[in-house]
């Protein structure tokens, strides 16, 4: 594998967690437990769909087949999708996607903030940009995890089953490969960091709410995002997603 | 005593009117007629209940938007609707009545929205005439209530009135891409308005004779301008707009009259604005069972913050 | 509707640009404080409207009524001292700063 051919596999996966994550909680777009939530829920699928756009745009580059952001996004299926498996789970309850936003914006900050230091120009850019976007997910994440966790026995209850079936698929945050080896010349941090740095954030959020840390010993954890094993999720969320561009080729919108 | 409390109010009153017809703005501790704060509350609610229910139609298309772009925009711009809802539920609470009673009565079946909600998106030039005509209309409509007499619903309405230009445009553009497209898409687009355009010109509401509460709203300024004459200025200016990219209008007596500089055109169904109105139309119970679900989901959650602040920030 | 709801209103008074006042911009719902801000942030803040805001419980908020317009603010229509305006000045005189 060359650099370039590395650097293309990262930022398909920066690009589509992203986007995927930002699908889904365009989702909840009129659905939501208070008005208030409608609109800051959307605030954050427009950022990380925002910031899928730079990346798959940058991917497309890398790639040179004169593939664009949309391209990459509406026509590659879902074996093709690097994106992390927690991004495409299902919505869920209120709860659900709290707990699922909370540890992919903790994962996200910390790498975000390592990536700001990358030597590549693009993603160095791209990560003083995103970064502040992810700050503030993370915040506003962490206080519902306070207010659930912390709340009514149900809300603590909920919010508990839905940390531990989002665990599962936290050890594919961490799965370094051969693209992240090939760019640990400066370019993107090394993965066992990020472990540290994540795992400090969200058990002291998890402490602070009134919860336990999920134990992993009995459950196995799911990975395969970086091989494009995904859940059966991914195949129906693209499915709606390219849907138009699917359905009539070569036009435009 | 009761005399004086009558002349008293009748004073007061007169005074109230001498006010609006001087063209000065009311101010929520103004002292206002009962009824001038009931209609306000009336209307002010069900126009923040439209903007609730109107990001249901077009939130249908947000996970199918065709490029990246568009569904960025079409999220903003449905996010921009639950932000109308909620200036217009900020300024009706200046009357005295709390959103959530508001909300309430709504969920119960105590309110309505607009009928425009009711029809369905089928297609994505949907999204394109929701945008051009939907928010056209409901352009044309909030540019006159911005100039009304009660202050915090016209302030609300110019902030909202920028926004909605936007989308207009918007829509327009992405028709005028369609239009430009292959036979399908211009077929689709075409389709669209064929759907939306009636539905459209019913969002003005009832004929003059026929509208009940037309004659007081507008002796307090509340309304301006009747909702013929509004119907009216949005068929003129909208009409060319379609015909620039090609689009033709589902009436067949549409045609401009140089005499009187404006167009003329055919007949509404009142039956079907009526049965709309009324419950019967299209979505009106997949739209009301959305927001009651969104409501029903969203009860552990408010109570658990209702929790936590009592034990954090009593 | 229970009274003793914690889903209260907040008003929102949102800064332009450094230096200039806060203004009010609206109002949102939330059961804290600190929701109260994020919430503010997201509907009046999201178009890059405001550097800094404050929200603050609306019943915190006392505000004069209409009946009080005379007295509390008529009394200041004729005080011209306060704007020293009818001194005669020297040629001399120039202001400080425009």
């Amino acid at each position: 594998m060359t650099k370039n051919q590395a650097l293309y596999e990262y930022a398909l996966r920066l690009g589509d967690t992203s986007l995927v994550l930002g699908h889904r909680l365009s989702e909840w777009c009129g659905h939501a437990p208070l008005l208030e939530e409608d609109i800051a829920l959307s605030n954050m699928a427009l950022d990380l769909i925002g910031q899928s756009r730079l990346m798959l745009a940058y991917a497309g580059t890398l790639e040179g087949k004169g593939n664009d952001e949309d391209a990459l996004a509406y026509h590659r299926d879902a074996r093709q999708y690097r994106n992390l498996l927690l991004a495409e789970q299902p919505n869920g309850d209120f709860g659900y996607t709290i707990a699922r936003h909370f540890l992919l914006s903790a994962y996200l900050v910390t790498l975000y903030q390592k990536l700001t230091k990358s030597s590549d120009e693009t993603l160095n850019g791209f990560a003083q940009k995103s970064l502040k976007e992810m700050i503030y997910h993370l915040r506003h994440a962490s206080d519902w995890m306070l207010r659930l966790g912390d709340g009514t026995p149900e809300s603590k209850q909920r919010v508990q089953e839905s940390l531990d079936a989002c665990w599962l698929f936290t050890d594919d945050f961490f799965d370094a490969d051969a693209v992240d080896a090939i760019l640990q010349d400066g370019t993107a941090p090394d993965l066992a960091d990020i472990k540290t740095t994540w795992l400090v954030t969200v058990t002291s959020v998890i402490t602070l709410a009134g919860l336990q840390i999920p134990a992993t010993t009995n459950g196995f954890m799911r990975s395969g995002s970086r091989k494009g094993n995904h859940t059966e999720y991914l195949g129906h969320l693209l499915a709606d997603m390219q849907f138009i561009p699917r359905a009539y080729p070569g036009t435009k919108w | 005593m009761e005399a004086t409390v009558t002349a008293d109010m009748l004073e007061r009153e007169k005074a109230f009117n001498d006010r609006i017809a001087r063209g000065e703005v009311i101010e929520p501790k103004d002292w206002m007629p009962e009824r001038y704060r009931k209609q306000l509350i009336r209307m002010m609610s069900q126009h923040a209940h439209s903007e609730i229910v109107g990001m249901l139609p077009e939130g249908n298309w947000i996970t199918r938007a065709p490029s990246l772009s568009r569904k960025a925009s079409l999220l903003a711009k449905v996010q921009d609707e639950a932000g109308h809802g909620l200036y217009i539920y900020s300024a009706t609470e200046t009357l005295g009545v709390d959103r959530l009673e508001l909300t309430q009565q709504f969920l119960d079946g105590n309110a309505k929205y607009s009928s425009i909600f009711n029809y369905p998106t089928l297609s994505w030039a949907d999204i394109g005439a929701i945008g051009w005509l939907v928010d056209g209309a409901a352009i044309v409509n909030q540019t006159a209530l911005a100039k009304c007499s009660y202050g915090p619903y016209s302030r609300a309405m110019l902030r909202i009135c920028k926004e909605e230009n936007f989308h207009h445009k918007q829509g327009y553009q992405i028709l005028s891409i369609m239009m430009q497209g292959t036979a399908e898409q211009k077929e689709m687009a075409q389709d669209a308005v064929n759907r939306f355009w009636w539905p459209s010109l019913m969002m003005f509401g009832p004929s003059d004779a026929n509208s009940p509460n037309s004659e007081e709203l507008m002796r307090w300024k509340v309304k301006l301008h009747s909702n013929d004459d509004l119907r009216q200025r949005f068929i003129d200016r909208t009409v060319p707009q379609g015909e620039a990219i090609g689009l033709t209008f589902p009436d067949d007596k549409l045609k401009y009259s140089e005499t009187t500089r404006s167009y003329e055109w055919g007949q509404i169904n009142w039956d079907e604005f009526k049965a709309v109105v009324s419950g019967n139309g299209p979505c009106n119970k997949q739209r009301m069972q959305a927001r009651k679900t969104a409501e029903e989901n969203g009860q552990w959650v408010r109570a658990a913050a209702e929790a936590y602040a009592a034990k954090h920030y009593n | 509707m229970s009274t003793d709801t914690k889903l209260i209103t907040w008003e929102v008074f949102t800064q332009k640009k450094q230096g200039a006042a806060h203004e009010h911009a609206g109002s949102v719902k939330a059961t804290d404080p600190k929701m109260a801000l994020l919430n503010a942030r997201d509907v009046y803040g999201r178009r890059n409207e405001a550097i800094n805001m404050w929200v603050v419980p609306a019943f915190a908020i006392t505000a004069s009524t209409p009946e009080d317009v005379g007295p509390f603010f008529d009394p200041a229509n004729d005080k011209l001292y306060r704007n020293p305006n009818f001194y005669k000045l020297s040629n001399t005189y120039k202001p400080v700063a425009d």
